[in-house]
This record gives structure tokens, sequence and C-alpha cells, in this order.
């Protein structure tokens, strides 16, 4: 590849790729995001190779193997154009049908199509099904069109020109007041104004300075920073490099989970294309702006996530949190003047340079701007990754984007902000989600995990659950969050097995208060969240747990019991074949009887009875 | 220079660096800590030392032994009802953590912890938990001493400190500062001939033997790093300190302590 000296050089090689684009050229793209390729999306993509050089087309048929197209539910995907067909849940087999019928014949593959599950009707394009209509894809949009591994596709979108336009005319003071005036703020959680950090970093003393980009994403069920540097990374590469131009950096790190192996892989493929071409290392495009960037991976703890730690980890020592009295913008990393973002916060920079800080800052609510990325998953129809102006409603994002509750049971809660952030109830369903709105109610926005939960999810066990992750990734260094964090689960256990007593709710508050407000670290004081909103929200549950001994929900193993309905079993032994410790017995096509002494609640009766007849109480 | 006030009392300091509780120590306001060392940077992890500072509309809760007086104007309170609240929440959790502990029993009582009501700690029966995990050993060691010979090892619940892998750290030097630091007595050193043992470190060290009175005295291992980092005399790990005394203080000639009379030597 050239390297390039200069902006000019570098949009006469756009126009020279853009002219080699055959646009009427059938092109397949198969979604090779984490989900799809759980579900099968890689013998896809072979059996599309196989089959295109087996029939002798492969020339005339541009194959992609592409990021995330946030659709997981309905993986593996396959994007097909001219025509932006959507087909869903493709296997191996359906390879044939595809290239027989819709590239040669430009026929639709009827049974690919996505099913609406309300309507029930079939729906052909990718932008007009529900869950993509709703959502404004501007950060997360491109990962479905290129190849993360290919500079040239993401060239030919227009991919460093917000870079080429920064050097080619912008100061950096300019570049911060943009981002200053697009009001954009940190997508790892906090919030904090974004060019209100490059300013401090900018302003700070010192010879040295660097950019971090913080990709170590731990939250359960979160995976858009994943998916992002999987499927798109030079839009974080670019954004870095902006931001290092504008606070003088020469040096930046990407600190990445280790558990995402295939991230590593495109950012540094990403990082060795740009370099080649001149957009990272030494005078990039000519100009005397140096920057480089190293790949650290993190040792697998979630508290790394948290900026000191983060940054106590790539000096190489325990990734445990300091006291920021001091912040990281004007003493961070070795102690020099560090700006550290998010991916998410990273990937807008290059878009708010392109289209300005005014179309910026006319998305989103009054103190949120901009577009915030959800991993949507639970008890939803549509699971996924989101892409929504802020303030859109809970209920938009849930019940017409996610597609509603699955098996048309009942919504019950929400959590977002992953297991740091609170649980939401129905009757607040229609709040705004912006940083302010869900922090009011005792959640946050976080990194943007959002996880549905119906009438069949026990809240005290899922308190239970989420103050187990953070107790177990708790460092351990701050008293409150070690030992306050283990004293409360061990009082939800004993709630969760019918031994709580109704002091326990008092002292589960006033533990969260003192962990919430002496813990060291975000990890700490964040923590209790789960329990405060359940506990705010879902009073009447703790308190069947504690009183009457009942979990309402089912879950709960020590406080519930399997009957058979004499009424309603057929003896037809599927249930008997299906207990693991021989508690049920009964003749074959005689009432079958469940003995709750041997019982051990694993509920496999019930999954396996065709006839309902086994319930929970 | 800069003004504050601490409960009340304005104090105003031209001390550069100064932390809050450096300031309110200094000025006899007293706030409780664990973790805090005055030869040691602020660590921040025990939590007890936290005030209340007020700049403008927000108050926020900081650990005091860290924070830096740096604005001026802001209103400090170090022994709110919230305060009180935390700290007595802390030491209920050192107590169940701890509960055989003097320094931590006394600490509970004096911060107002008159029930249990929190489960102790379950550990094996014959064992009783020491450690507060203050951090001071290791810090000690890493900042004064300035070797690492041991760290926290494992996370949350299950945090702790030790050496490298559970057994003797090549990098210690047998000086016992991290015995000397520990506040609740769960660091034991015992010597036996010429040898010396830290138990909890599973680390045996050899002393040297006194050239003149034959007493075991100081670790052989750590030779030429303390004498280099303490300044001591070459001839230090020859001589017990008191038979060194007694020899440099002949050699300098004034006294003849052998005859217990004080003669002027010319």
């Amino acid at each position: 590849m050239m390297k390039m000296t200069s902006p000019a050089e570098l949009e006469k090689y756009r126009s020279s790729i853009l002219e080699g684009i055959d646009s009427g050229r059938p092109s397949v793209s198969v979604c090779c995001g984490t989900g799809c390729s759980a579900s099968g999306a890689l013998e896809v993509v072979s059996a599309f190779e196989r089959l295109l050089e087996e029939k002798g087309i492969q020339a005339n048929i541009n194959t992609k193997i592409t990021g995330c197209h946030g659709f997981c539910e309905q993986g593996p995907l396959v994007l097909l154009s001219p025509g932006n067909r959507l087909y869903c849940k493709v296997t191996e087999e359906d390879v044939d049908d595809i290239i027989e019928e819709t590239l040669l014949a430009n026929r639709v593959v009827e049974r690919l199509l996505f099913v609406d599950p309300v309507t029930g009707e079939k729906i052909e394009k990718e932008e007009e099904i529900p869950f993509y209509k709703k959502q404004l894809r501007l950060i997360f949009g491109d990962n479905g069109k290129m190849v993360p591994t290919d500079i040239r596709d993401y060239l030919s979108l227009g991919g460093y020109s917000a870079l080429a336009k920064v050097l080619k005319g912008m100061g950096p003071q300019e570049v911060i007041q943009e981002i200053k005036n697009s009001r954009l703020r940190g997508r790892g959680g906090a919030g904090f104004p974004t060019g209100l950090k490059w300013e401090s970093c900018d302003k700070a003393e010192g010879d040295i300075k660097y950019v971090i980009c913080n990709a170590d994403e731990g939250d359960p069920g979160c995976f858009q920073d994943r998916s992002l540097l999987e499927g798109n990374p030079h839009l974080v590469l670019e954004g870095m490099i902006i931001g290092a131009y504008s606070v003088g950096a020469s040096q930046g790190y990407i600190y990445v989970r280790n558990e995402y192996p295939l991230a590593v892989k495109n950012f540094s493929t990403a990082l060795e294309q740009a370099r080649e071409m001149g957009l990272l290392g030494e005078n990039i495009l000519g100009s005397d702006f140096s920057f480089n960037i190293k790949v650290v991976r993190g040792g697998g703890a979630f508290v790394c996530g948290e900026s000191s730690a983060l940054i106590t980890s790539i000096e190489g020592r325990i990734g445990e949190p300091r006291y920021k009295f001091v912040h990281a913008a004007e003493k961070g990393l070795w102690d020099r003047p560090t700006v550290l973002n998010n991916v998410k916060t990273w990937a807008a920079v290059p878009l708010i340079i392109n289209r300005g800080a005014e179309w910026f800052s006319e998305i989103g609510t009054e103190q949120s701007k901009g577009t915030m990325i959800f991993s949507l998953t639970g008890k939803v129809n549509n699971t996924g990754l989101v892409e929504v102006p802020m303030g859109i409603s809970l209920r938009e994002l849930i019940f017409e984007i996610g597609g509603g509750i699955l098996e048309g049971r009942k919504f019950k809660a929400v959590q977002t902000g992953g297991p740091s952030g609170g649980c939401i109830p129905e009757g607040l369903l229609n709040l705004p989600l912006d940083f302010e709105k869900l922090a009011e109610v005792g959640s946050m926005v976080g990194s943007g995990g959002m996880i549905v939960m119906d009438e069949t999810t026990c809240m005290v066990d899922v308190a239970k659950y989420f103050l187990s992750f953070t107790q177990e990734e708790s460092c351990g260094k701050c008293v409150p969050c070690r030992e306050g964090g283990e004293h409360m689960l061990k009082i939800l256990e004993r709630i969760t097995r019918g031994e709580g007593e109704e002091r326990d709710l008092e002292l589960l508050k006033e533990i969260s208060d003192t962990m919430q407000c002496a813990s060291l670290c975000a990890l700490g004081k964040l923590a209790p969240n789960p329990v405060l909103t359940t506990l705010k929200y879902f009073p009447e549950e703790y308190l069947a747990h504690i009183k009457d001994k009942k979990c309402s929900a089912g879950v709960c193993k020590e406080l519930i019991e399997y009957l058979i309905d004499p009424e309603a079993c057929t003896g037809c032994g599927r249930c008997l074949k299906a207990c693991p410790t021989g508690a049920i017995s009964g003749e074959k096509e005689a009432v079958h009887i469940l003995d709750q002494e041997q019982c051990i609640k694993c509920g496999n009766c019930m999954e396996v009875c065709r006839f309902d007849a086994v319930s929970v109480e | 220079m800069v003004s504050i006030t601490i409960n009340g009392r304005e104090i105003k300091t031209d001390q550069e660096d100064i932390t809050l509780l450096q300031l309110a120590r200094s000025e006899g306001i007293g706030i409780p800590t664990l973790c805090f060392h005055k030869a040691l940077l602020p660590y921040g992890a025990c939590r007890l030392c936290v005030v209340e500072v007020t700049g403008g509309q927000n108050t926020k809760i900081v650990n005091s032994c860290a924070y830096p007086v740096r604005e001026d104007g802001i209103s400090v309170q170090t022994n709110t009802p919230k305060l009180k609240q935390i700290r007595k929440n802390i030491l209920e959790f050192l107590l169940a953590r701890c509960p055989e502990i003097d320094m931590v029993k006394k600490m509970a009582s004096g911060l107002g912890v008159k029930e249990k009501r929190l489960p102790e700690k379950s550990l094996p029966e014959d064992q009783t938990e020491e450690c507060v995990l203050c951090g001071l050993c290791v810090r000690v060691c890493g900042e004064v001493i300035g070797k690492e010979a041991i760290s926290f090892v494992h996370r949350g619940a299950e945090r702790e400190v030790a050496a490298p892998f559970y057994s003797q750290s090549k990098d210690c030097v047998g000086c016992t500062a991290c015995h000397f630091v520990c506040p609740t007595g769960a660091i034991k050193v015992k010597e036996s001939g010429n040898k010396r043992f830290i138990s909890p470190w599973n680390t045996e060290i050899t002393l040297v033997t006194c050239e003149m009175c034959g007493i075991s005295f100081a670790p052989e291992n750590s030779g030429e790093y303390l004498q280099a980092k303490l300044g001591l005399p070459a001839e230090w790990l020859k001589l017990c300190p008191q038979c060194r005394r007694k020899v440099a203080a002949e050699t300098m000639g004034k006294y003849d302590f052998t005859s217990r009379n004080v003669i002027l030597k010319k």
C-alpha cells in the first residue's frame, strides 16, 4: 500500500477506490459478528465461497465478511445488494438457493425473510424491519457495509476524511472547540463532557501526553465496544488520532480485553494498515504531527475498566483503582496528562468533525447529545445491538425495536447500565433515555447494557445475581466494597433461602449507603444500585420472600414447589423420564406423583410436560 | 495561601501538597485512620478518614488522607452523623472480619459499635483472621525498604497479603519493617538460635552472629542492601549494636568501659 504524504493525496486515492467500485455488481454481506459466528455464520461464508467457485461466478459477485449488524437474534444474517434484502437465520443449506434465486434470478427466497412477530408479515428490506426502522445508526451503521480488515472499504465510505480535514486546516484548539460545541459526553458510563476533558489535557503542562481507548468492556451482556472494534476498527482509530492531534499526544494505548481476540486482531490489522498508509506514525499525512498506538491486552479484571485501575494496569502494576483528586487529564498515565475515552466516544469523533458540531448537538436531549448503542438482551423478542438517539423512551426501545416480551409474557423490569445499574419498573417505561433521567431513577446509561425481565424473573434473585458479579469482581482494596458487598450478598442469599428477616431490609439500605458514599471507586459506589432499585420498586417481592416465604416468579429454589395437576396429567411418562433424581413415580397412563423430598427443583418436568400439568408455586 | 474551614474553624496554610488529614491533625483535629502511616504515601483503602467537603453548592465525601488542600474557601466537616455512620459501618465490617483483634475491638467501641449485627467471617475452626488488609506491610516493604517481597494476592473477599506463591520471597531482606507497621499484630516474628521466622510469609532468615559477644542479630542476606540504603557502617554485620557501640566508644578513645573508670586518653 502506498504511503500518503498529504490530505490531497488521500482524497485522490479515495476517488480511485470509488471509481473501481461497480455499484451494479451484486454483493453478499455475511455478518460474522459475535452472535452470528456463534450461530454458524462462518459455515455460511465457506458455503458461499465454495458454491460461487463451483458455479464459476465468484468474480461477478462481491462477498463480504462483515462485523456485527446488530440483529443478533436473527443471525446468521446475510445482506444482499442491490435491494438491501436481509435474510435471517441463514444456514449452509440455504446458500445454494440464495445464489440461484436471488443473486442470479433476482427472486426473493421467502422462507429466509424476517417475519414480524406482531403482524406475522414478511419483510424484505433491512430498513423496513421494525428493529432497524426506529434506530439511528450513525456509529454502527457502516458495520454491515464493510470488510473490517480492508482499509479501502473504510476509505470508500468516507473514512479518514475527518482526519484529512483536521490536518488540512483545523488547529488543535478548533478541534477541541468543535467537540465542546457538539456536547458529546463520554460513552463509558459517567457521561463526562468529552470536550472539557480534552481541553484540560491540552492545557495541562507536560512534554509527553497520552490518549487511551478504554475497550475493557466487561458488563455481562454488553458487546457494543467489541462489535465496533471487530466491525469498524478504523473508525475508533481515526477518532483517537484526531483526539491525539488536538491535545498534543504522541502516544496512544488501547486497553482491550484479552477475551476479545478478534477485536485485538482487527484493531491490530487496522493499526498496521494505517501505518503503511501514513495515517499513523511519523508525520501523519505529511504534517509534522506524529502519533503511535500500542495495543495492551487486559488481564481479565472487570475493575480495570475503571479509569485509574486501567491506567495502573497499563503501567504494569496490579490493576487497582486509585483515588482521583487530580484528574487523569492532568496527571494520568505515568503521571502525565492523559485523555481516556471509551470506544464509542472515540468512534463519535470523526462523525462530529465531518458533519459538524451543530448537526450532532441537534440529536438527543437537552443534556445528552447524539446516539447511544445499547445491547438489548433478556426476555425480549429482538435481541441485539441497537443504536438510538438519546432521549428515546424505554417503551419504544423495548416494545417497538425490541418487539416486546418473549412469548407474550408480561414485562416486569429492565436493568440498564450493566451490573452497576438499576432495575426500572413498568411505571417508568415512558422515561426518556439519557444520562440525567436514568440517574434520577437510580440507574444509569453506563456501558449501554439493557436486560429486559418479565414476570418469570425474581427481582431479589436479580439483585443477588448482579451483586454477586460486582462482589466477585471487586478488587478488595477498600473496606466498604470488599466487606460491605460480601455482607449484602450474604443477606440476599439468606432472603432467597427464606431465612430473611424484616430488619435485613434496613441493614441492606444502610450498607448500600455506606458503599455508595465511602467506596474508593465507582465499582463499589455503584454496586448497590440493583439492590436499592429493586428494594425501591419491588418491595413486595422482598417481603413475600421474608414473610410468606414465597417467590412469586418461581425462581428461588428453597421457596418453591413443583406440583403435578392430577386433572391435566395424562400419565405420558415424559416427566418421569426427565427427572434426574427419580422423584416422579406413576404407572403409564395413570396420574404421576412427585415426591417433594426427592425433588431438587430443576424444573425439567415442567419443561418437558406437553399438557401444562406441572406448575410451580 | 489557601484558606479553608474545618468544622467551622478557619485554617490557613501555605504548604503545598498538604492533605486535609495532615492539616486537620496539625490543628489538633482528630480523624480516625487505619491504612495511613506518615512514612508512606496515602493509600485510601480503609475509608475511615472520610470527611465532607463542601465547595459552592456541592458536598462530596472524600478520603482526607489524600485530598489535596488547594481550593480556597472550601468548608470541611469531619464528624457529621453521616460520617459517623460510615465509620461505624466500616468498623462493623472489620469486627466481623477480625472479631478477636483487640485493636479492632477498641476502635469499634470507640466509634460507636454496640451490637454485632453482621455474621463473623467463616474460617476453618482453629483459625482466626488477624489481617485487616490495610496494606501497610506491603507498602512499607515497597516504598521504604525498596523491596517488594510481599504483595496483595487474589481479589475481593479472597484478597490477602502473601509472599510470591506463598513461599519464601527472594526479595525479603528480613528487616521486619512489615511486622513493625502492622497495626493488628498479624505479622509475627520469632527468633531462635541464628534463625528468624516471619510467620505469615513462610520466611526463614539466617542471622549473622556477633564476633564479640556471639549473639545473633542481623539478617545475613540484607547485608550490603540495607547498608547502602540506611547508610550503615561497613562493619555493621560483624558486631551487634551493643558491641559496636562499645568498640566505637573505645576507638574514639574517650572512655574505658572495662575498668568502668573514666580515663581521658591522650
